[in-house]
């Protein structure tokens, strides 16, 4: 396929990190086996967190209801496992704090709750789908983990009109989305026509970055008799930010403070297309998600479907080890990524990569003086001025910072990544937005 | 194990090309102009260079001692500070004007400020203006290039600015090296300070600059595509007595001045309208300065003056935000 002959879309702003793909990009998707423990944490969703509804001792099937929503905003919890469940109690989150969790000792069966009922689809009213989706427990997969009924319910003066898919893949190193469009094609496209049937629209896109071209041929042949659209994008990170894909795709740009159906856009991840597909035809809950184990730290990088609630450890015993000593454990990606306190936190739904630094594979910088080169500026997706942004937070200048924007940052570190003084700018720029928004809270 | 593991915020990686890298790459840029002034003026030339590089550093090191601040000479700027300065000295200076230059440069125009990336002024031009206006002679002594190996004596000449400037005021008309020598011009064969000699060594650093994203278009392309406009209409409206604008290209410091000088992205403004802006004012101040000024060269000024307005620029120029017209609407 020449992909210089078709038009890649992109977006102003962002820049190219090297891309880490090719420790994992060939590896077929593998099924990683069942761990001594599963780990299964309440707050796994941006939400308010699940509410436990089995006791220590319970017996449980893969797909059981362990935990349910709390409010609409919040995801249920299904046990990723037949098996039973032995302590309820705070564990090491990846967010770094010891948070409530069921923990599962599998008993080796892995046998699906046996009152899982798969529907077909064109059975279904789009209120019914959009329940199975809910009940499963289905989140955006690409690691923002919102409840995805949540995106699949605009309030009734919002007209959407295209349904975008989310195949970019931006962060560099992880390749679990691209193996999925390579080996789940059938089941995305399936999760697409339904989303499209629950939103009621026609116009549906994937949008895939062109370092991807087996994956943007593979989707584009059978995509085709569907009706449904393949656009090539330009390789450019943040490709993949909710913001930059409807930009590039659609060429409009989603108001400051609002969400992507005040253009009439809903955007979902290809995983999270694939989860409702087994959502709906097989009656599965979300239990289990494909992560790239990956970085210079493993032995044998893999692209793992792995039981939500698996330790790291395990998943990175599944990889050959540890190559080296580890200094830096990072969950997900290296520009948006979480660092992990240890390796015996688990794999959660919004974990779509497990990355591994020595030490050697992280120079140390000394931050200096910002020398105005403006970099950071022009790398900057929304075109803020991360410098002054930084300058205000280092001197707690708030009402500066948001004059300058702060509250539109999305957070990607295009700014850090290519600052040659080394600042910690977007780490600055957390900070003055959180204490922005403390700041409107109290008023 | 697990307690010598790093925590910290995303993003995990660095681009890797940090201040240090991007001061050298602007040296290497310079070097072949660089090369070519000692070429064409010889040993003095060296020793110009020599003087002012060394010395900017040496008294870099001893300011931060004097304030008990870190040794900032590995991250290059003064090294790059030196280099700029020499190239924008007469090739026969002697060694205590470039020694005294590099002093200014450092203490006056960078450290009294507090060091890189707080001084207002491109330190190498507040340095050659002091020098400028404090020894007016020696400052304005320039020699006819002698090649190395050429045998020449160093003669004393005049720069084709400096004698374009004289011919309009004595007789109001050019003088005839205004239509013709260009090829000596584009080479570098003529009278100038070091960096002000050779256009295509020049246009080859400054190239190198843009293709490994050191600098951006925006001020080379506004100042330079400024002054030919400007002067372009001035020589169409009287060729008599204004320069054909190809002359005000080649000759002067316009070259160095704007790839390497009204770059420096400490005193210039951050955001590419903001740039625009800053690259048309060097410009416009250039030619209203080689035509209508009291010194034949305008470059030095035009930049320092546009430093000066950088704050204002960068005030009010932002660059247009994702979804915030929307919003408003
Ligand atoms: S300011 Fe925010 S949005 Fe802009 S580059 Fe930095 S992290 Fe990204
Ligand atoms: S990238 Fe760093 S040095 Fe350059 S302007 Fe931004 S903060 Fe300053």
């Amino acid at each position: 396929m020449n992909l210089k002959a078709m038009n890649l879309k992109t977006f102003k702003g962002g820049l190219h990190p090297p891309d880490g793909k090719e420790f994992s990009a060939t590896k077929a998707i593998e099924v990683c086996p069942l761990p001594e423990e599963i780990i299964i944490p309440l707050a796994q969703h941006i939400g308010a967190p699940a509410e436990v509804c089995v006791e220590v001792g319970a017996k449980v099937k893969k797909g059981t209801l362990i935990a349910t929503a709390r409010g609409f905003v919040s995801a249920p919890i299904h046990a990723s496992t037949s098996g039973e469940v032995i302590a309820i109690e705070p564990r090491l989150h990846p967010m770094g704090k010891a948070l409530p969790a069921i923990v599962i000792k599998p008993d080796g069966e892995d046998a699906w709750d046996e009152n899982l009922k798969g529907a077909n689809p064109d059975d279904l009213s789009g209120d019914e789908l959009k329940a199975c989706i809910q009940a499963a427990g289905i989140v955006g997969m690409g690691g923002a983990t919102f409840p995805t009924h949540v995106k699949l319910s605009p309030p009734a003066d919002k007209q959407i009109d295209t349904l975008i898919l989310n195949g970019v893949e931006c962060e560099p190193y992880l390749t679990a989305d691209h193996r999925m469009m390579l080996e789940a094609t059938e089941q995305i496209l399936d999760g697409i026509a339904i989303l499209r049937k629950v939103l009621g629209i026609e116009r549906a896109v994937i949008g895939i970055e062109a370092n991807k071209p087996d994956a943007i041929e593979k989707m584009t042949k059978e995509a085709a008799a569907r009706n449904i659209e393949v656009q090539a994008l330009e390789v450019k990170y943040p490709q993949g930010a909710e913001k930059q894909l409807i930009d590039a795709i659609t060429g409009r740009q989603v108001p400051s403070g609002t969400l992507p159906m005040e253009v009439g856009v809903v955007v979902q991840n290809v995983g999270t297309a694939a989860a409702i597909s087994d959502a709906v035809r097989l009656g599965r809950p979300l239990v289990e998600r494909v992560v790239t184990i990956t970085g210079p730290g493993i032995k044998e990088p893999k692209n793992l479907l792995v039981r939500i609630g698996t330790p790291l450890q395990f998943l990175v015993d599944q990889c050959e080890g540890l190559n080296g000593e580890p200094a830096k454990i990072i969950m997900g990606g290296p520009m948006m990524g979480q660092t992990q306190l240890s390796l015996e936190t688990p794999a959660i739904r919004g974990t779509s990569g497990l990355l591994i630094f020595r030490k050697e594979d992280l120079p140390r910088y000394e931050a200096g003086p910002c020398i105005r080169c403006g970099r950071c500026i022009g790398a900057c997706p929304i075109h803020l001025q991360p410098t002054a942004i930084a300058t205000y937070a280092r001197l707690d200048l708030f009402d500066e910072a948001e004059e300058y924007h702060a509250l539109d940052c999305i957070e990607c570190g295009c700014c850090t990544y290519t600052c040659p003084a080394t600042l910690p700018l977007v780490q600055s720029i957390r900070y003055a937005k959180a204490a922005i928004l403390a700041k409107k809270r109290t008023i | 194990m697990e307690n010598r593991l790093y925590l910290s915020s995303s993003p995990h990686i660095h681009s890797g090309e940090t201040t240090d890298k991007v001061m050298r790459k602007v040296i290497y840029a310079l070097l072949p102009a660089t090369a070519l002034s000692i070429y064409f003026f010889g040993l003095p030339a060296l020793s110009v260079l020599l003087i002012c590089t060394l010395g900017c550093m040496g008294f870099e090191a001893l300011s931060c001692k004097l304030m008990s601040k870190p040794l900032a000479l590995a991250d290059g700027s003064a090294a790059l500070t030196g280099v700029l300065l020499a190239l924008n000295m007469p090739p026969t200076s002697s060694w205590w004007l470039a020694l005294f230059g590099a002093a200014i440069a450092i203490f006056i125009g960078k450290q009294v400020y507090g060091g890189l990336g707080y001084n207002p002024f491109n330190p190498a031009l507040v340095a050659r203006v002091v020098l400028l206006i404090s020894f007016p002679v020696q400052m304005t002594s320039w020699t006819a290039p002698a090649p190395l190996g050429s045998g020449l004596d160093a003669i004393t000449a005049a720069t084709p600015l400096g004698e374009m400037k004289t011919a309009v005021m004595l007789t109001g008309k050019l003088p005839e090296l205004a239509h013709s020598g260009f090829l000596n011009y584009f080479t570098g064969n003529m009278a100038g300070s070091l960096g002000e000699v050779s256009a295509i060594a020049l246009l080859l650093g400054g190239l190198y600059l843009l293709f490994k994203k050191v600098i951006s278009w925006h001020i080379p392309v506004a100042f330079i595509g400024t002054v030919l406009v400007i002067g372009a209409i001035f020589w169409a409206v009287s060729p008599e007595i204004y320069p054909n604008p190809l002359f005000h290209l080649l000759t002067g410091g316009l070259l160095l001045g704007a790839f390497f000088m009204a770059t420096d992205m400490v005193t210039s403004p951050v955001t590419d309208k903001g740039m625009l802006i800053f690259g048309f004012g060097c410009g416009l101040l250039t030619v209203l300065i080689r035509l209508f000024g009291g010194y034949p060269e305008g470059v030095s000024f035009a930049i320092l003056l546009m430093n000066a307005a950088t704050p204002l620029i960068d005030r009010f120029c932002h660059p247009k935000i994702y979804g915030q017209t929307e919003a408003k609407a």
